[in-house]
C-alpha cells in the first residue's frame, strides 16, 4: 500500500508505443506526497503522454507504473480505481457545456462517490471558492472567460479530492492576459501542499513552486533536478536548445 | 354522375388523416426504438456487432420504402405467414426509420468531441455515466434538426401505406378525387392536411433548437 511511504507515483520502465512510434521510452519516476513537478520539453517529446498514461488515459504498454499505491495492470478495476484518485486538467479544459459551472463540479462526486446533491453541491462551493470563482457558479461555461473555465476545470477536478492533481498544459490554450490567474491559482495549490505533475512552459512557475524540473525529449527523461540547476546550468546539449528556443 | 366535392368528403379524408397520424406515430415509435438499438451497436467497442449495425444501414438506406413494404407485406404471405397490414408496415417503417436514424445518432455521438469523453474519464465516470450524463445531452443537441427533418419525411412517407389497403390521406383523397372528380381541390385539400401536420413539427425544432443551443 502507498500508505506505507510517501510515493504517489512510481513509474519503472515505463514503454509506451502509438504504432511503431516510441511515445515513451524506459521512463523511470518516482513522485512523493505533496511535491510540484514540472515536465517540459519539446512538442512530441511524450510529457502529455507521460501523464495521461499515470491516469490511465493511455494504456503503457511495458514497465510498472503505480499510481496511488495501485499497480496499473489494464485491467478494468484498476483503471477506475487510479482515475478516481487522480485529478487531470486539460489544455482544452473540456468543461461539459450542456452543464453550469456548479454543476461540472458535482456529476463526478456524485456519479463515482456516491454524494448527495447537497453534499456535492457544498462540495463544490467550497472548491470553487478555492479558485476565486464562486460567484460563477450557476453560469454555463461558454459565459465565462477562457481563464476562468480553466479554474472552473481545477475546481472540477480538485473536487474529487484527488491525491495528485495532473496538468496537461493548462495554459497553452489561453490568452497572455490569462495565463496569470491560472498559474496563481496552481501556485496557492502547491503552496497548499497538494501532489502536482504539471506539463507546462511556464518557467517562472517553475522557478516559483517545482520542486523537480524534468526535461524529457524523444520519449525519454533526460534530465531532472531543481529549477534553479535545470535553468541555469542544464547538463544536456538537448535542455540547453530547447531552453534557449522557449527563453529567447 | 359526379358528386360535388362536399364537406362529407372533407370529414372521410379527416379519417384518412386519422389513419396517417396514427401510421407516423408507430412509425416514429418503432423506428426510435430500433434505431437506438442500432445506434448502440454501431457506436459499441465490438466490432462484429458495429459491422452488422453498419451493413443493415447501408443495405436499408439503399432500398426504396415501398420495396421494403412489398416484401414485408407480400413476401411474408408467400412465405406461408399472413401479416395484418398494418404489422407489416410497423415492421416496415420501423425498420426503414431505423436504418436512417440508428446513422443520423451514430453521427451525433462520434461527433461530440473526444475530450468531452477524456474529461469524464479523467473524473472517473463510468462508461455507462459518461455516454448517459455527458454524451448523449450534447449529441441530441446535435441531432435534433436531422431528426425532426427525418421524421417530416417519415410522416409524408405513411401515404405509401395505401398499396397494402389501409385507407390513409392519400387513399381517402384518391378516393374522393375519383368521385368528384376535383383532382386539384381535393388533392390540394390533402396537402394543406399533411403541411398542418408537418408544419408545427418544424416549428417545435426550430424553437428546440434555439433553446438548446445555451
Amino acid at each position: 500500500m502507498a500508505d506505507i511511504d510517501d510515493t504517489v507515483v512510481e513509474a519503472r520502465k515505463v514503454c509506451k508505443f502509438f504504432g511503431k512510434f516510441q511515445a515513451l521510452a524506459d521512463v523511470d519516476l518516482k513522485v512523493s506526497k505533496g511535491e510540484t513537478i514540472v515536465v517540459c520539453g519539446p512538442s512530441g517529446s511524450g510529457k502529455s503522454t507521460l501523464i495521461r498514461c499515470i491516469n490511465a488515459l493511455e494504456q503503457h504498454q511495458s514497465g510498472d507504473l503505480v499510481v496511488c499505491g495501485i499497480p496499473l495492470s489494464g485491467t478494468r478495476a484498476s483503471i477506475d480505481a487510479v482515475r478516481r484518485r487522480t485529478g487531470m486538467v486539460f489544455q482544452n479544459f473540456n468543461l461539459f457545456p450542456h452543464m453550469t459551472v456548479i454543476e461540472n463540479c458535482m456529476i463526478a462526486p456524485m456519479k463515482v462517490k456516491g454524494m448527495s446533491r447537497d453534499e456535492a453541491r457544498a462540495t463544490a462551493e467550497r472548491f470553487l471558492k478555492r479558485v476565486h470563482i464562486p460567484e460563477q457558479a450557476d453560469k454555463y461555461p461558454i459565459q465565462l472567460s477562457g481563464g476562468q473555465q480553466q479554474r472552473v476545470a481545477i475546481a472540477r477536478a480538485l473536487s474529487m479530492s484527488p491525491d495528485v492533481m495532473l496538468f496537461d498544459e493548462p495554459t497553452s490554450a489561453l490568452d497572455p492576459e490569462m495565463v496569470r490567474e491560472v498559474l496563481d491559482t496552481m501556485v496557492e495549490l502547491a503552496q497548499g501542499g497538494a501532489t502536482m505533475i504539471c506539463v507546462t512552459h511556464e518557467m517562472n512557475f517553475a522557478r516559483q513552486v517545482a520542486d523537480r524540473v524534468i526535461f524529457m525529449d524523444r520519449g525519454a527523461i533526460i534530465e531532472a533536478g531543481e529549477p534553479e540547476a535545470f535553468f541555469s546550468a542544464p547538463r544536456s546539449e538537448r535542455a540547453r536548445e530547447f531552453l534557449a528556443q522557449i527563453l529567447h | 354522375m359526379f358528386q360535388q366535392f362536399s364537406l362529407n368528403h372533407v370529414y372521410f379524408m379527416l379519417t384518412g388523416l386519422g389513419w396517417t397520424i396514427g401510421l407516423a406515430a408507430i412509425a416514429l415509435i418503432g423506428g426510435s426504438i430500433a434505431g437506438s438499438v442500432l445506434t448502440l451497436m454501431r457506436v459499441s467497442a465490438n466490432p462484429v456487432l458495429s459491422r452488422i449495425a453498419q451493413v443493415y444501414i447501408f443495405v436499408v438506406q439503399g432500398t426504396p420504402l415501398l420495396v421494403t413494404l412489398f416484401i414485408a407485406y407480400f413476401g411474408s404471405t408467400y412465405l406461408g405467414f399472413t401479416v395484418a397490414p398494418l404489422t407489416a408496415i410497423a415492421v416496415a417503417f420501423s425498420f426503414y426509420a431505423a436504418a436512417f436514424l440508428g446513422d443520423i445518432w451514430r453521427g451525433a455521438i462520434q461527433s461530440v468531441p473526444v475530450g468531452q469523453r477524456e474529461g469524464a474519464h479523467a473524473l472517473g465516470l463510468s462508461g455507462a455515466d459518461t455516454m448517459r450524463h455527458i454524451i448523449i445531452p450534447q449529441a441530441i443537441r446535435i441531432a435534433t434538426p436531422p431528426t425532426v427533418g427525418f421524421f417530416v419525411q417519415l410522416i409524408k412517407n405513411t401515404s405509401l401505406a395505401s398499396v397494402v389497403g389501409i385507407v390513409e390521406l392519400t387513399r381517402t383523397a384518391q378516393i374522393v378525387s375519383n368521385a368528384t372528380f376535383k383532382p386539384l381541390e381535393v388533392y390540394l385539400t390533402a396537402a394543406l392536411f399533411y403541411f398542418l401536420v408537418c408544419f408545427p413539427i418544424t416549428l417545435f425544432s426550430r424553437r428546440l433548437e434555439k433553446r438548446l443551443s445555451v
